[in-house]
This record gives C-alpha cells, structure tokens and sequence, in this order.
C-alpha cells in the first residue's frame, strides 16, 4: 500500500530510470530526469519555505514540465493547484483569495503575471537548477501520511466563487491502483492526454501512467480542430489508450477522420465528464470492434471515477448509454426525496458515493462542504461520510445506473462543468446590469444569456464577460429585453425563457 | 452567406464575421466550436465535410466557409 504517491515515481525512476515517461511535441522526459527535476524544485521548497500541507500554485504552460512541479511540490509535503494559464484575471483573483496559497511556481513566460498573485514566486527554470539534497528529501517525504492533502482542483461555484477540491494521498492511490487493474493499463501502454491538467480527466493520463510504468504524450490542443493531425499524432507515436471528452472523440466522428488515418495500435478507449452521444460511439465502435470501450462517470469530489461501464453489447443512436455500476472500492446508491433507499428500477433518485474515493471537501469553504459530504442518512452508529452529487440517475433492468439529469443548474458543456450562477453572478458584477438569467440548450450545447440592461449590447456585454469567465463559460446565444419575466414571488420566470428561446422541455 | 453568419453567431455571437479573417490562426474558434460548426453546416446545407477540408484556411473566415461550401455542392 502506497503512502504517498511520489512512491510510484520512485519506483519507477528506480526500476526503468531511462523510458521515455511524458512527452510533447517538443519536449520528453524519461522516469530519471522527471525525478531529477522533483527533486531539485522538492530542494528548494523546503529550503525556502517553512510550510507544511499548505497550497502551492502552479501557474505554467501545459507541458511535462508542469507534472516536474506538481510532484516537486509534494516532495515538499505541501500539495499543488494546477491554474488555466488562459483564465481570466478577475476569476484567478477569486481563487487566490480563497486559497491564499503559500507560494506560486510559474514559468519564465508567464512570471510578471504571477507576481500579481502571490508575493512568493518561484520560477520553474530556476528551480530546476538547485542542488539535490537528497537527505533533507527523504526526511520531509518520511513524515508524510496518506490523508495530506495531494491537489486541489477548482470547479465552477453556483454563487460565482470557484470552489476547490481538496484530494488526498489516500484517494488517489486507491483510484489509480483499482483503475489499472481494472482497466488493465499496462507498461507497454502509450496514452494520448487530452484534458487539461488543472481538469480531473487528466488524472487517469497523469497516474495511469505513472502506476504502470507507461508512457504519456500530450495532444498539442490545436490538434482537436484539425483532425488529421489528431490522428497522425496517434498513429505516429503508437497510441494505446485514450482517456477523452466524448466532445473530442466527436471531432474524430464528425469528420469520418478514420476514413483518412486509423491508428493502428489504439485498443483501449475511455470517455467521461459528459454524456457520450451515442452515434459517436458506435462510429469509433464500428472502426475498433476489437478495443474496449469503457464509459466512467464521477465528479471530482470523489476522485476520478466512481461508477463504470465496459460496454458490452449493441447500442442503437437513440439510446443512452448506462454509466454502470460501482467502482472497485466505492460504494454509489441512490436516494430519494425522503433520504429513503432506492432498488427499484425506473425510479429517480440522487447519486450518493460512499468510500475512500471521497474528497477532503472544498477548501476554506467549510458552510459549502457541509452541504454535500453529510452523514450517510441511512447509518445513525457511527461516523460515515457519503457525497451527494445533485446528479440524478435511476436503474435500468439490467441493474445499471443511468444518467437523468440535474437537480440543479449545474451543466455539462464540451466536458467542462459549469454553474448557471457563476456566468449570472458574473454578469450581474457588471455595472448598471439590472437583471440576467442564463439556461442551457442541451441538444444543440448552447449557453443562452437573457439580460436586463441600458448600458451593454451584445458586443460590449461579451468584451465584459471576457474578463471575467473561462472561455468556456461564455455564452453563445444572447437575447437582450426590456425586462426579464418575472414569477408571483419574484423569481426569474424560466418557463416563460424556455419558451422564448425555444428549449423543449 | 447570411445562413453561414447565422451559425457562426450562434457559437460566438460577438465576432464580427464580414471582417474577421483569424477564425481558428487566432484561436477563436476552438475545436469544440468548429464541430458544432461544422455539424451545423453539414445539416443545413447537406454535404460531407471530411477530415480532409478541416484546415485552417477553410475555416479562418465567413467568406472562406463558404467558398468550401460552394464548392462542395458544386462537387
């Protein structure tokens, strides 16, 4: 059993010191020169800083060079947040002031807009330079214990506040150790990483392949609007394993872009973090008969995965395909209204996960973990945290989860997890913004903003947005009114927009 | 033309598409945003667009899109 997940790479240093590990375009490490790298930003942190299990920053462009600074942070015993290089600074200052974090690593390119951060920061092509002091290593990694925290990952917040994930040792390494097995990711594996690293997807990418031994390359992003290159990428360097949004396994589809290049070697494929359209999947099914498909669904409160599906039988386009069962380790079950437990199948209910899986909770937000890590309603004995996802899903015959819908504004889109109420609260932050309310168009993937303002038109209003949402979160359709319909009560009347903006029920 | 604006607006409404000539060299244009696209465009107007069209310079303006779309029904 692994204590600490530095564990793996010296393992893997140690046994296979010159594989190639993670690479790019550009640049490759093997096991030894990742390490090497570790263990000299590991130097310095602890030299400089005379913290423990505090938050450190890395603020880099995506490259293998950012895992150097994730694990040289944990050398340290402190434990690292991964922040989109390309977020906007009104959303970082958000999240500075609730991780008020004890230092920010960043690279040359981007050091002038960490300073703005952080009074402590540390360059990563300095660090890199430091004398190893092996003895003083091993002494901080020999007080570390499984519960320290490992990262924190940032999500969309309803109330406009990113919130973040605090995950420990513990649920890592029980998520990558049952995955591989389960999955059976191997040493001769060759997985193309898609998500971006401050993402949970990327988890199975990063620490699949540490775990195993494997080797990971990252997808240039430009190539996902150029298929070709996508698929040349995949064949050129032997890709084994994907692990992607189904938006991205859609890029492939769209295009029929295997009637151009079909990578030969790629045999196991996974997607999650959205609903896979079905059609999508028995495209890719259709040119890999042979390759397992396997569908994992888990929000990043409980570490990567807690419900899978290896399909094993046909799927027609109109029908959905199950999330599944359990994951090794985890306990997941559906509750009612009540708090009463659902078997039956057919019936609706709230997805809750029990386990080693679950989450530290939202850092420094103690009133917003205590929402959803609750006491499990079902044992009045003893201490036993369960997560409620605000997911909703119910059983087939086949006793499999399946997917229904949200209990509240929370959306999936292109993948990425968004608030309603983040993209709302931001535009109401804007000045003379009398009132606005935002829905979703699940069919067509539309975020549609209705706003109340004599100041904004579409251009200006989106120009605002910019600087105050990831890219991801703006809004693609716009209806400017006189005055948004309101209810009796005083609530924003979203039947009546739903109507407007055409979205069936 | 003004059908292609039209779907080009609904992914990115604030673009001004007579003029704008970067659509995907400057990054506007993810590539999640060129497969609603290029769905949309596939729909409506009915023809293939393969792997092998998707390249910036088809995609980089309104007016590029719609050379490739004149030529595809003309093919």
């Amino acid at each position: 059993m692994k204590v600490n997940i530095l564990e793996y790479l010296i393992e893997a240093a140690t046994e296979l010191p010159n594989k190639c590990a993670y690479f790019d375009e550009e640049t490759s490490y093997t096991y030894s020169g990742i390490l090497n790298e570790v263990k000299a930003i590991g130097t310095k942190l602890i030299k400089k800083l005379n913290v423990k299990c505090r938050p450190i920053l890395i603020y880099m462009e995506k490259s293998p060079a950012v895992l150097a600074a994730f694990w040289g942070t944990v050398y340290s015993r402190n434990f690292y947040v991964p922040l989109d290089t390309n977020m906007p600074d009104m959303r970082i200052r958000l999240i500075v002031e609730n991780l008020k974090p004890a230092a920010v690593i960043t690279d040359m390119a981007h050091y002038d807009l960490a300073r703005k951060f952080s009074n402590t920061v540390f360059i990563f092509e300095e660090m890199i330079e430091t004398p190893i002091d092996e003895e003083l290593l091993a002494k901080r990694l020999s007080t570390a214990i499984d519960t320290d925290p490992v990262y924190v990952l940032y999500t969309s917040g309803s109330t406009g506040v990113p919130k973040g994930v605090v995950v420990s040792h513990r649920s890592l390494t029980d998520y990558i150790e049952q995955f591989c097995k389960e999955v059976d990711i191997r040493e001769d594996d060759i997985i193309a990483n898609q998500a971006p690293f401050y993402f949970d997807a990327s988890l199975i990418d990063i620490y699949c392949t540490l775990k195993a031994k494997g080797t990971m390359g990252i997808v240039p992003l430009e190539y996902f609007s150029i298929p070709l290159k996508l698929l040349d990428f995949l064949q050129k360097y032997g890709v084994t394993t994907v692990r992607w949004v189904p938006s991205a396994m859609k890029m492939v589809s769209t295009f029929k872009g295997f009637k151009s290049i079909r990578p030969d070697k790629l045999r196991k494929i996974i997607f999650g973090a959205e609903s896979m359209p079905t059609k999508v999947y028995n495209y890719w099914k259709a040119n890999y008969p042979e390759a397992v498909f396997v569908q994992i669904y888990g929000p990043t409160e409980i570490t990567g995965v807690c419900t899978y599906h290896v399909v094993d039988k046909e799927y027609s386009d109109d029908e959905i395909i199950p999330i599944g069962k359990a994951f090794k380790n985890t306990e997941v079950f559906l509750l009612d209204e009540d708090d009463k437990l659902i078997n039956r199948s057919e019936v609706v209910g709230e997805i809750c996960v029990k386990g080693s899986c679950l989450a530290l909770g939202y850092y420094n937000a103690k009133e917003k973990s205590d929402e959803v890590f609750v006491q499990n309603p079902l044992n009045p004995y003893y201490n036993e945290k369960i997560y409620r996802t605000g997911d909703l899903a119910k059983y087939n015959e086949r006793k499999e989860l399946v997917f229904v819908s949200r209990k509240d504004f929370q959306i999936k889109h292109m993948g990425h997890r968004i608030e309603l109420g983040e993209i709302e609260t931001a535009v109401m932050a804007l000045s003379n913004m009398k009132n606005a309310c935002c829905l979703f168009e699940p069919d067509k993937q539309k975020i549609i903003l209705f706003y109340e303002s004599d100041a904004y038109d579409d251009i200006t209003i989106m120009e605002a947005l910019k600087k105050r949402l990831q890219r991801y979160m703006l809004p693609n359709v716009l209806y400017k009114l006189d005055k948004i319909p309101l209810l009796h009560n005083g609530k924003t009347d979203r039947v009546k927009l739903k109507d407007m903006a055409g979205i069936k029920k | 033309m003004d059908t292609i604006i039209e779907i080009l607006k609904g992914v990115h409404p604030e673009i001004d598409y007579e003029s704008e000539t970067g659509l995907i060299d400057k990054r506007i244009f993810d590539s999640f945003d060129v497969v609603n696209i290029v769905g949309e465009l596939m729909d409506e107007f009915d023809v293939e667009i393969t792997a092998e069209h998707m390249i910036p310079q088809n995609f980089n303006s309104a007016k590029a899109i719609y050379a490739l779309i004149q030529r595809l029904e003309e093919e």
